[in-house]
């Protein structure tokens, strides 16, 4: 569903190229994983995913279901069902967590040609989805992730992906922060999501969440490109031995 | 400014003010009416009108206030009501700085004593008589008004409450502009009295060029509340001034917003001289244009001990446009334990716009809490694309963030549902805007 094709990105105000030639493709109702050191560019995909201004596509190409992702902009992205769970996701004082999901919500349907939600059933669908990842009414009023502990941040964006139920997730260290209980929440939430008709995209450093989230593919990525791509037995690789040795074995 | 410099300001105004004041004729009314006129025209006279050299003029441009005419002004249809039009309210309906007396409700609510301007004027005894211009005159100094002096000068319309008891209902005056051309003057004269309560709403462009002055002496323990939404007439110029005194345990608050107009002046002069008395003073704006401009001046007096005020100013500007704010704390000596707060910040949408700030403070007392800031910011980039990425189109991520932006000025309307439907009004504006 998703293909992302010789993808070839730098900076747009420097000349540091950071994504280098990336190959994937993820299919409908798979959950794939990618690893990799530092700095490899695993977030800058996830933002080009996502449509983020201050880089440039040199070469390459992404499609979602056969539809041209760059040509289009986040929000229409997200329409067509792109989603990105931040890696640090974003603080806005003054916009309510609901209205904010609801106007999200409601845009997109709009943007379907569907009528929107009315406030009484997007009540029902919230404080339902919220109840299963543990979030309390009150973080529902609050300001979006203002206020927030680093775990509740993490579990917000799990709450909008749920109630947004995009096809394509991309989660980006979304397990980080989360304490063991929190980390199950999400994993089930996750879960709870995986479908026939849905893609999983999930950067993590830590085998931990793969033990919940279990992956059909593992790719690791370095300096830009994938590297290598194997199953769930490649995540235990790296985290027994690091990436040394396949750094190694790909040089 | 040196004293030759001053003689010199004083010539240059000279022509300019009695080029107005030609063009202008003095109301009737009883004698303490004409004295009280006799006097604001002294006082024009002696500080001549606004001139962009004078201190408090630099940022914004006063010709087009200050000249004989009234520069035009088409009418603009919003295809809504005016705010506040489906409330419990006593209802004044103004056309063009005229009360029209059959669209308007009787001048009539318990807890109040309500007169036409005009009227109260014709009496040879009335409780205005000791009040009328007096505040004003008193907000003349440090900080010269000619144009509130002018309008105490020559208005002839316009509200006089004395508040007894606690209406049940809120007074609204709805300001009509329907010639091209209109000139408006009008005075509202306001006395609470003691431990009274009141709120006064505001709404509509008034005229194409209007000037207004209310006086509001809040008594002790009294309360004063007021809420108003400057008109959406894209041409139109105002420039208003509100002085307040305030007495012994005594509240005043007021809330401004303001989207659209071609130059609005809003001057707010508060003295606190009772202890324990409590201001706050608040505006949202949102200008769009680059011949849009909006003034917030602000002048706050601690004169007694234990009081507190709040100058929290917003202004949310794009394609060009300008916002002012000239706002400033005075403690006097012996305004102890005074807790003042001025905030003052825009949102610049775009390069061209700017927001020109004049922030101050002048204390002779120990023992007080007073801070002040003022910023000017774009827009959050990365909060933007948040909203973005989760399918909020560009332009409602915008309103979104600027009303979160305007939040803090607009929770200053102690009552929750006319904050409510300002916030709503607002948010209307902004969506048919971008549509
Ligand atoms: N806007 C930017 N300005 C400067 N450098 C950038 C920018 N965006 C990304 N980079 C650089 O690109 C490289 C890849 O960054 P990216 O955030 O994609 O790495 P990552 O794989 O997600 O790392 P981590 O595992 O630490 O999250 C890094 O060297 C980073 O410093
Ligand atoms: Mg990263």
């Amino acid at each position: 569903m998703l293909e992302i094709n010789n993808l070839h990105v730098k900076l747009e105000e420097e000349d540091k190229q950071i994504l280098k030639g990336v190959d994937l493709t993820v299919e409908a109702g798979k959950v794939h994983a990618i690893m990799g050191p530092n700095g490899s560019g695993k977030s800058t995909l996830s933002y080009i995913l996502s449509g983020r201004d201050g880089y440039e596509v040199t070469d390459g190409s992404i499609s979602l279901e056969g539809e041209d992702v760059l040509e289009l902009e986040p929000e229409e992205r997200a329409a067509l069902g792109v989603f990105l769970a931040f890696q640090y996701p974003v603080e806005i004082p003054g916009v309510g967590n609901m209205t904010f999901l609801r106007t999200a919500l409601n845009a997109q349907r709009k943007a379907k040609g569907e009528d929107e939600m009315s406030a009484a059933d997007f009540l029902k669908l919230i404080r339902e989805k919220a109840k299963d990842l543990k979030i309390d009414a009150d973080m529902l009023k609050r300001p979006v992730n203002v206020g927030f502990s680093g775990g509740e941040k993490k579990r917000n964006e799990i709450l909008q992906m749920a109630v947004l139920e995009p096809k394509m997730c991309i989660l980006d260290e979304t397990d980080s922060g989360l304490d063991v209980d929190a980390m199950k929440l999400v994993a089930d939430g996750v879960n709870a999501l995986r479908s026939e008709g849905r893609g999983f995209l999930v950067i993590t450093h830590y085998q931990r969440l793969l033990d919940h989230i279990v992956p059909d593919v593992v790719h690791i990525m370095a300096d830009g490109r994938i590297v290598k791509t194997g199953g769930p037995e490649l995540a235990l690789e790296v985290e027994k031995n690091g990436y040394a040795d396949i750094m190694a074995e790909v040089a | 400014m040196p004293a030759v410099a001053k003689q010199k300001l004083a010539e240059l105004k000279r022509g300019a003010t009695e080029d107005r004041l030609e063009a202008m004729t003095l109301p009737e009314g009883a004698g303490w009416a004409g004295d009280a006129r006799g006097a604001a025209l002294a006082r024009v006279r002696d500080m001549g009108l606004p001139h962009p050299r004078d201190e408090y003029w630099k940022f914004t441009r006063p010709e087009t206030l200050t000249r004989a005419e009234a520069p035009k002004a088409s009418l603009f249809d919003g295809g809504e009501p005016h705010l506040f039009h489906d409330r419990d309210r006593l209802h004044l309906v103004f056309r063009d700085g005229v009360l029209d007396t059959s669209a308007s409700d009787a001048l009539a609510l318990d807890g109040i004593e309500i007169e036409r301007l005009s009227d109260a004027m014709a009496k040879d005894i009335h409780w205005a008589r000791d009040v009328y211009g007096v505040l004003e005159a008193n907000g003349q100094h440090p900080v010269q008004r000619p144009l509130a002096a002018l309008n105490t000068a020559y208005a002839s319309d316009g509200v006089v409450i004395r508040v007894t008891g606690k209406p049940a209902k809120p007074v609204c005056l709805t300001y009509l502009h329907e010639d091209e051309t209109s000139d408006a003057i009008l005075h509202h004269l306001i006395r609470v009295e003691e431990g009274a309560e009141m709120t006064l709403l505001e709404t509509g462009p008034a005229a194409a060029r209007f000037n207004k002055v209310m006086e509001v002496d809040v008594a002790d323990t009294a309360t004063f509340h007021h809420v108003r939404a400057q008109g959406r007439d894209h041409e139109r110029r105002c420039v208003t001034g509100t002085f307040a005194r305030l007495g012994t345990q005594s509240t005043f608050k007021s809330f401004t917003m303001t989207v659209n107009g071609v130059l609005t002046r809003n001057e707010c002069v508060i003295e606190l001289t009772g202890d324990d008395a409590v201001a706050h003073v608040a505006g949202a704006c949102v200008g769009d244009g680059d011949d849009f401009h909006h003034d917030d001046t602000v002048f706050v007096t601690h004169d007694a001990v234990n009081c507190e005020s709040r100058q929290v100013f917003k202004k949310v500007l794009r394609n060009g446009a300008t916002g002012v704010f000239q706002g400033k704390i005075l403690v006097k000596d012996g305004a102890q334990k005074t807790d003042g707060y001025q905030i003052s910040q825009s949102l610049l949408l775009d390069d061209d716009s700017q927001f020109l700030a004049k922030p101050e403070l002048e204390i002779y007392a120990d023992d007080v809490a007073c801070s002040h800031g003022s910023t000017s910011g774009a827009i959050d980039e990365t909060a933007l694309f948040y909203l973005r990425s989760r399918g909020v189109p560009e332009a409602q991520a915008t309103d979104l963030m600027v009303l979160a932006f305007l939040a803090e000025a607009l929770q200053e309307i102690e009552d929750e549902s006319i904050a409510e439907e300002m916030v709503e009004r607002l948010s209307g504006w902004l969506e048919r805007r971008a549509a």
